[in-house]
């Protein structure tokens, strides 16, 4: 793993995100089981013994706040360098912004925004074992929710905007075709030289791109040169590179010659075992093109590889980047995939900080969260959601479903259902919240009822 | 294997199973083709020899092997023939379970007309297997119609059952080897039902287009080039009635699968069977005669092989060492050499220093002194005089080569052609006794009928002009010595000239091998044509697959393309309607309302019409270029007007350059050489601009070389366009 250098994209404050992020909480920091979305990533690093990273955040104000989280955090675990750019930059621009930085052989991008428990590791492995340009993390699609979360319809809606379009070789690690689902209008166009050089190529519609990649260091850096109109890694370098495998307008010195004798790809050894078959029928054909092939080297096709990774089902493979995954990740994250938490979770299979309190006959069910000095009134109930730090909670509140954050103060009465509330928020007494984002600091007057509704303060 | 056994005891109560009703095939005895011509046209080609037994006996000993007991043999193309041969043969004399009863039909011009006319006859009651009389198979069907018989319990919609088998591992082999197109499927990995399938793929078009409705139910799909199609069907009753549904079905593959995969209102569903280990494949040209041929003899088609008795064949074929066949009474000279892989029939003599490999030589054949004979084909009774060369060609019965004939690579000699001594008929020449038809007949995929339908009593005068090389000596074998011309034959028979496809094809095709620089070309083009070229990436915007689908329609999106093809087509037969008398102002209307409903634009109407009128020009009756040229000169004139109509802006012009050359390159060939001198007539007629063609030809400037052939070629009246507008600008 020495060569490999890691650069997490971590966003900054992504507009989609509203009203849960905001120039003091940056979509890095929001909170997944009470710590930043972006330690999950940092943590699944480390585990690879990838701790060399460079964490690129657009803004100067967000990078500030990420980067002073990081170094109190990570202190003597990890070395990170964090770099700010310009918002709107893209992907591809906030590799450009960091290009000279990275020297290594292969670098692996990963976002900020991801939750997973696939070793990075194996990501590289597979990109180092092929010699590939890029490789990339491809996880299986969510099909169906958890089936009692009642919002199965939005979860079909995250299942339609996510899955990609891939094509794979019989061997399933060369990518050799790829498009957002949700971008494809009608047809699936596939190129007929692909097909042609593998003879059967896999097309699946179940499967994501979970935006882990591994780049050859030269063919980035070149693509992200020549092709300065591209902005994304995902939308504009990836399938740049699929589509042109077979014809490779890399530079030769970023080109690792493709020498691939099992899948029936396109290499000198093919066209070897290709004419074989033809010597009985036209042995001067065949001797013919021995003699011509290394004689123009000009005229030799170039190649490369593009690789896919494919997580098994049971990893687990989320990105925050949007309302919806803010709730189901925090959701998974204490319920089927509690093991990414970190915590241990109590008989109840609940997590309770000792030094929360409780009112009589308050219960807090599984799969919930409840963290350090938060306290709670009296006949309450809490089903299914994460409350945070320092929250006062009064008595007969109910909470269903819901993310709570830090610091929130909810008067008696109030139910609160499939709902994110960020810190400092003050519910006043029997306020009803339904499928609602609260923004920071919001105050909502007693007795209002609200439905499917983002409120933020002005 | 828990599953059979599952099935087996479900079986046992099923009604239908006990109600047992016989195993029937359908054998077309027509392949509804003209890759076999010049023979063909004399005899039917599931008569023709394939190492020494008729082919219809190998689809029949198999279709006997696999359990069939009924098998309808439909002969259209010399049925008589087909008939008399089955009538003599031990098909219909053996008493047994497996009954060969012939269906005739005269009118039949398609696969879909013939199973048009079993339906009507009502003699299928059951599931059938469908194979054409060139199948050479000894796959068993036991599983296939198993889990065909199954799936049709579970889904009465799934009405055929298609065999496929994985060919060799490059896509390139694979056509190479029996010389068939590409052929494109897609394939549920799980069900196995055919999702899309392709034949005949337009090289041109560089994507393959699926309809993403096919992933919805599948979250998996397999895309296959790498797959044969074996042309053995097991078929449902409903095949049939579906055939009689949709009377323009013709083509099984084209027309009947296309159709059936499209069409999502009935729902009716193709499923795959793949064979692994046994053989199945089908002669569909002289490449896949050669090489299946070659197959029988190293024994993959086991056990239907020369020595083995498994029908009429000569059982008592000796097999020696290195997959050498000899029958017994064979009169080799002691210096003859019969190398591997060949097989000497019956009768046969072969002189001294004679030297034959990789080649069957049929019955009663007298071979000469050194004479080589490779990689060929020698059908029965071939007199082969001394000195003769053969090299990887057909000659069919009672041929006389006499002595120091040359037959090139992939020479096709068809019935009792006599060659005059010392003459080298060249390489993919086809040689008959027969006049070529002319060239409107074989439009039509068709063998001739009968041998009496007209073709030998009226070889029109217009075709022997038109063939090339033609030298039709009388009898008088002595005769010939004087007028030995370097192109002629000595002897009797034409030189047929090649056919529609034209040379480009014949390689593909012969039993000669495919010329060196050919597989070069294949292999490059590929890889690196189809590519996506630099030009595409760059003028990719900012980002996006859907940006890379967009700049893809621009060239072929497939809605597009046919949507376009249509639009020609109703162009073109609004211009046919001029030729027949309509006004063309009314014309003119008429292509104009055509274009506001395809959505099309001015520059696609001009287009259009230009094609239509140069096509116009193509049908007039030409001999030469320079005919070509005045037909078209006329036509050109006679509806300058009409085209001027559409051609408003400099766009609609360069639109008209770009449609001719692409007309060159692909429809119209005929106008290739011309196009320069066409060029010319269209700017003296003011068709086009002086300016069209010049932007035309800077437009090119940046292309790639293969697409500069006509810049090229206009170079000196592109140059003296030039220097002409630059004495107007001084």
């Amino acid at each position: 793993m020495m060569d490999f250098q890691v650069v997490v994209l971590a966003g900054g404050t992504a507009k989609k995100l509203a009203p849960l992020v905001s120039k003091e909480v940056p979509k890095a920091l929001l909170p997944v089981a009470n710590r930043p979305v972006l330690s999950y990533v940092l943590e699944l690093l480390e585990s690879s013994n990838l701790k060399d990273l460079i964490v690129v955040v657009e803004g100067e104000d967000a990078a500030l706040r990420v980067g002073g989280w990081i170094s109190g955090a990570y202190v003597d675990r990890l070395h990170v360098e964090v770099a700010a750019v310009p918002e709107d930059v893209g992907t591809a621009g906030a590799l450009r912004a960091v290009a000279h930085h990275l020297t290594a052989n292969d670098v692996l991008i990963v976002s900020g925004d991801l939750v997973s428990d696939v070793p990075p590791g194996a990501v590289a492995a597979t990109h180092r074992r092929h010699g590939a340009v890029v490789t990339t993390l491809l996880c299986y699609a969510p099909v169906s929710g958890p089936s009692d979360t009642g919002s199965s319809a939005g979860k079909d809606k995250v299942k339609k905007s996510r899955y990609n379009i891939v094509g794979l070789d019989p061997t399933r690690q060369l990518l050799l075709h790829i498009a957002a689902g949700a971008e494809v209008e009608k047809d699936i166009r596939v190129q007929k030289n692909i097909l042609r050089a593998v003879g059967q190529l896999e097309i699946r519609a179940d499967l994501m791109d979970a935006h882990m990649y591994a780049f050859k260091r030269t063919v980035l850096q070149d693509v992200l040169d020549q092709k300065d109109t591209f902005h994304s890694i995902r939308q504009d370098v990836l399938p740049y590179l699929v589509r042109t495998q077979l014809r490779s307008e890399i530079s030769a010195n970023g080109l690792h010659k493709v020498e691939d004798n099992a899948n029936g790809r396109v290499s000198s050894q093919n066209y070897v075992t290709w004419m074989s078959q033809h010597r009985e029928i036209a042995p001067s054909a065949y001797q013919e093109l021995l003699a011509l092939s290394p004689r123009s080297p000009e005229n030799a096709l170039r190649t490369h590889k593009c690789c896919a990774y494919i997580a098994s089902k049971s990893k687990y493979c989320a990105r925050l980047n949007s309302i919806q995954a803010f709730s189901d990740i925090n959701r998974d994250v204490v319920g089927e995939a509690s093991h990414l938490s970190g915590y241990s979770f109590s008989s109840q299979n609940n997590i309770i900080h000792p030094s929360a309190e409780l009112g009589s006959k308050t219960t807090v069910g599984p799969q919930c969260m409840l963290a350090e000095g938060s306290q709670m009134g009296d006949k309450c109930s809490v089903k299914r959601s994460i409350i945070g730090r320092h929250c006062r909670i009064g008595s007969n509140v109910k909470i269903v479903n819901s993310v709570v954050m830090n610091h929130v103060t909810i008067e008696d009465g109030c139910l609160v259902q499939g709902s994110v509330i960020c810190s400092n928020v003050h519910l006043q007494e029997r306020v009803v919240l339904k499928d609602c984002q609260i923004g920071a600091g919001y105050v909502v007057t007693s007795g209002s009822e609200y439905k499917s509704e983002p409120l933020a303060r002005k | 294997m828990a599953q059979k056994k599952g099935h087996r005891s479900l079986s046992s109560d099923d009604p239908e199973e006990l109600a047992r009703v016989p195993l029937q095939a359908v054998l077309l005895a027509d392949s509804f083709a003209t890759k076999f011509r010049p023979i063909t046209l004399e005899r039917p080609k599931v008569l023709l020899p394939l190492v020494n037994a008729p082919m219809i006996d190998y689809t029949l000993a198999w279709l006997e092997s696999v359990g069939v007991e009924e098998a309808f043999v439909f002969c259209c193309a010399h049925s008589q023939q087909v008939k008399d041969y089955l009538n003599k043969s031990q098909w219909m004399k053996q008493p047994g379970t497996f009954t060969v009863q012939p269906i005739e039909s005269h009118d039949s011009i398609s696969a879909g007309d013939a199973l048009r006319v079993i339906y009507n006859l009502g003699v299928i009651c059951g599931d059938f297997v469908l194979v054409s009389g060139d199948t050479i198979s000894n796959m068993s069907l036991k599983e296939a119609l198993q889990e065909h018989k199954e799936r049709r319990k579970k889904d009465p919609l799934a009405v055929m059952t298609m065999v496929i088998k994985h060919s060799k591992p490059s896509s390139l082999t694979h056509q190479t080897r029996l010389g068939n197109d590409e052929i494109l499927m897609a394939i549920d990995p799980d069900t196995k039902e055919l999702l899309y399938y392709e034949d005949k793929t337009d090289q041109s078009q560089r994507f393959i287009t699926l309809d993403k409705m096919l992933l919805a139910s599948t979250p998996t799909l397999h895309l296959h080039n790498d797959k044969q199609d074996c042309y053995i069907d097991i078929c449902s009753p409903e095949v049939l009635s579906l055939f009689t549904d949709n009377f323009d079905y013709q083509h099984l593959r084209r027309h009947f699968v296309k159709g059936l995969l499209v069409d999502d209102l009935m729902g009716y569903k193709i499923f795959t069977h793949e064979i692994h280990s046994s053989y199945a494949a089908r002669i569909d040209n002289f490449r896949s005669y050669d090489t299946i041929s070659k197959d029988i003899i190293q024994r993959w088609t086991y056990p239907m092989v020369p020595d083995v008795q498994y029908f009429g064949n000569c059982s008592q074929m000796k097999l020696d060492r290195l997959g050498i066949y000899k029958a017994p009474e064979v009169d080799q000279s002691r210096t003859a050499q019969i190398r591997a892989f060949s097989l000497i029939g019956n009768g046969t003599a072969i002189g001294d220093h004679s030297v034959i490999s990789n080649s069957v030589i049929g019955q009663s054949c007298t071979i000469g002194r050194n004479v080589s004979i490779q990689g060929s084909y020698i059908w029965d009774n071939v007199i082969i005089e001394d000195d003769c060369k053969l090299s990887h060609a057909l000659v069919c019965d009672g041929v006389h080569l006499r002595a120091g004939v040359v037959l090139e690579p992939g020479v096709i000699l068809s019935f009792k052609v006599e060659v005059g001594q010392k003459i080298v008929i060249p390489a993919y020449s086809k040689v008959s006794l027969l006049p070529q038809p002319s060239k409107q007949d074989s439009d039509e995929e068709l063998e001739y009928a009968d041998a009496n339908s007209g073709v030998v009593e009226s070889p029109s005068i217009t075709s022997i002009a038109n063939t090339r090389n033609v030298d039709p000596v009388p009898d008088s074998p002595d005769a010939e010595h004087s007028d030995t011309s370097e192109v002629g034959i000595s002897g009797v028979g034409y030189i047929w000239s090649t056919t529609e496809g034209g040379h480009e094809e014949e390689w593909r095709h012969s039993i000669a091998p495919i010329p060196a620089e050919k597989l070069m070309e294949f292999c490059l083009s590929a890889h690196t044509d189809l590519g996506v070229s630099n030009q595409d990436v760059n003028s990719l915007p900012a980002s996006g697959e859907l940006q890379l689908d967009s700049e893809s329609t621009g060239f072929d999106d497939g809605e597009d393309y046919k949507d376009s093809a249509d639009f020609e087509k109703e162009v073109e037969a609004t211009f046919q309607r001029v030729l027949a008398g309509v006004n063309p102002e009314n014309v003119i209307l008429e292509i104009n309302s055509l274009r506001l409903s395809y959505d099309m634009s001015h520059a696609d109407c001009a287009g259009s019409l230009f094609y239509s009128i140069m096509k116009s020009a193509l049908s007039a009756p030409f001999s030469s270029n320079r005919e070509l040229l005045l037909n078209t000169g006329k036509e050109l004139s006679r509806w300058k007007d009409l085209l001027k109509n559409c051609l408003k802006t400099i766009d609609e012009e360069i639109e008209v350059l770009l449609k001719f050359e692409e007309m060159c390159l692909e429809t119209t060939k005929e106008f290739a050489p011309l196009f320069s001198a066409i060029l010319n007539h269209l700017y003296e007629k003011d068709i086009l601009s002086e300016d069209a063609i010049l932007s035309w030809a800077e437009e090119k400037e940046g292309a790639d070389e293969s697409d500069k052939v006509f810049v090229k070629q206009s170079e000196p009246f592109l140059k003296w366009l030039r220097e002409a507008s630059e004495d107007e600008d001084d």
